[in-house]
């Protein structure tokens, strides 16, 4: 039995893993094509395919998720339009070098290996950021502030009273583009550290800014995919499926659960994902069947450990249990 | 020729783009509507407390 010209498996599959992605976006503010795009190059799609529905799915997640940040003001929209511009600028150019790539057999290779790199680095950074002290937490803002003391015209003034240049921000919008359209990744977890910990603009507008910013580079990423045939819908459409229910159970969880609980778990799921994507090229260059199946358990493994995290923990808040085994888990 | 094409591709992306917004809307509002009408079961189900009343994000 075939739905929207897959199996009924494989729409069950999608459906699924999009429910895991959206309990992740929906609490972390992030998490969404960057296990997307792997998935679908584990799984055997073409690395255009891949990248383009990867980007047409951070597409429709940011949508659903602009609306819940639209009406409580937490959108810088400056910063929105200066990220944005850059941001196009920047996933033209990485687009281009993927299909540059492309047209020289190497893109699968060289977007698996910067997948790779990138991946545990920001697991790395994350899992540091997650055990980091106070102490630690104050280098953080050091930064913020050295960049915000750099006076290169012109200066603007963002909400939160934030005073940074307005070329910096367009630097760092053009570099995370690049790595968008490279690597069909919405930004979300590059976009975050970026505002947070380099520009020092406040979590909740930093989540909303980055939320609306990833909606519209998304849609512009897609388009440019879809132009040339490389978005596959119904793998997108049945992922949004999925992804739309648990952005709501994930956004529920964020008023329960504190964050810091979970950000172990989630650096582990991006070092796992980067392991996955490495034993995918290696199990391909050596013809070793069993290193793909290692990949494709890691990458959905990784995803269902935490959103199933996320979604234990907040179940053990609402019953008021924490001392159960498995909330010790999660609230340790 | 090469600028129908062009338009031809544009014309499929705005589609594609367009039918993503568009599932996407129908989503947010259908689980929406789901979460309005079975969220306080769901949390009776798991035996919530008074501080979970929202935890559906239903709006």
């Amino acid at each position: 039995m075939e739905v929207l010209g897959l199996s009924l498996l494989l729409v069950v599959l999608f459906v699924g893993f999009g429910l895991l992605i959206g309990i992740l976006f929906g609490f972390f503010g992030m998490g969404g094509s960057f296990l997307v795009t792997p998935a679908l190059l584990v799984m055997g799609y073409p690395s255009t395919v891949a990248v383009g529905s990867g980007l047409a799915f951070v597409f429709g997640t940011s949508v659903i998720g602009a609306l819940r940040h639209r009406d409580h003001g937490q959108v810088d929209y400056k910063l929105a339009v200066i990220m944005t511009v850059a941001m196009t600028i920047g996933i033209e150019a990485g687009k281009r070098v993927v299909f540059f790539l492309d047209s020289t057999g190497m893109a699968d290779l060289i977007i698996s290996v910067a997948y790779v790199g990138l991946l545990a680095a920001v697991g790395v950074f994350t899992l540091h950021d997650a055990r980091q002290s106070d102490e630690a937490q104050s280098d953080g803002r050091t930064l913020a502030d050295r960049v915000q003391s750099l006076e290169i015209p012109p200066m603007v003034t963002l909400r939160g009273d934030v005073r940074v240049s307005a070329s910096i921000i367009f630097a760092i919008g053009l570099v995370i583009g690049v790595l968008s359209g490279f690597l069909g990744v919405g930004g979300g977890f590059l976009l975050m550290p970026a505002m947070m910990y380099g520009l020092g603009v406040p979590a909740a507008i930093a989540v909303g800014t980055d939320i609306l910013q990833i909606t519209i580079s998304g849609a512009f990423g897609a388009f440019r995919y879809a132009q040339l045939g490389a978005v596959s819908l119904p793998v997108v459409a049945a992922l949004l499926a999925g992804s739309a229910l648990g952005a709501r159970i994930g956004a529920g969880a964020t008023k329960l659960v504190d964050e810091d609980a979970i950000k172990g778990y989630f650096a582990a799921m991006l070092l796992a994902g980067s392991v996955a994507v490495a034993s995918k090229e290696l199990g391909s260059a050596y013809g070793l069947e069993v290193l793909n199946t290692v990949s494709i358990v890691l990458i959905f493994g990784a995803a269902i450990l935490v959103s199933g995290a996320v979604v234990l923990a907040a179940v053990c808040r609402l019953r008021g249990n924490k001392s159960g085994t498995w909330c010790r888990l999660t609230t340790s | 020729m090469v600028g129908f094409e062009l338009f031809g591709g544009s014309m499929d992306a705005i589609t594609t783009v367009g039918l993503v917004l568009g599932e996407a809307v129908a989503l947010y509002v259908g689980y929406g509507v789901l979460a309005s009408a079975v969220g306080a079961t769901v949390l009776d189900t798991i035996g919530a407390d008074t501080i979970g009343s929202d935890t559906t994000g239903g709006e």
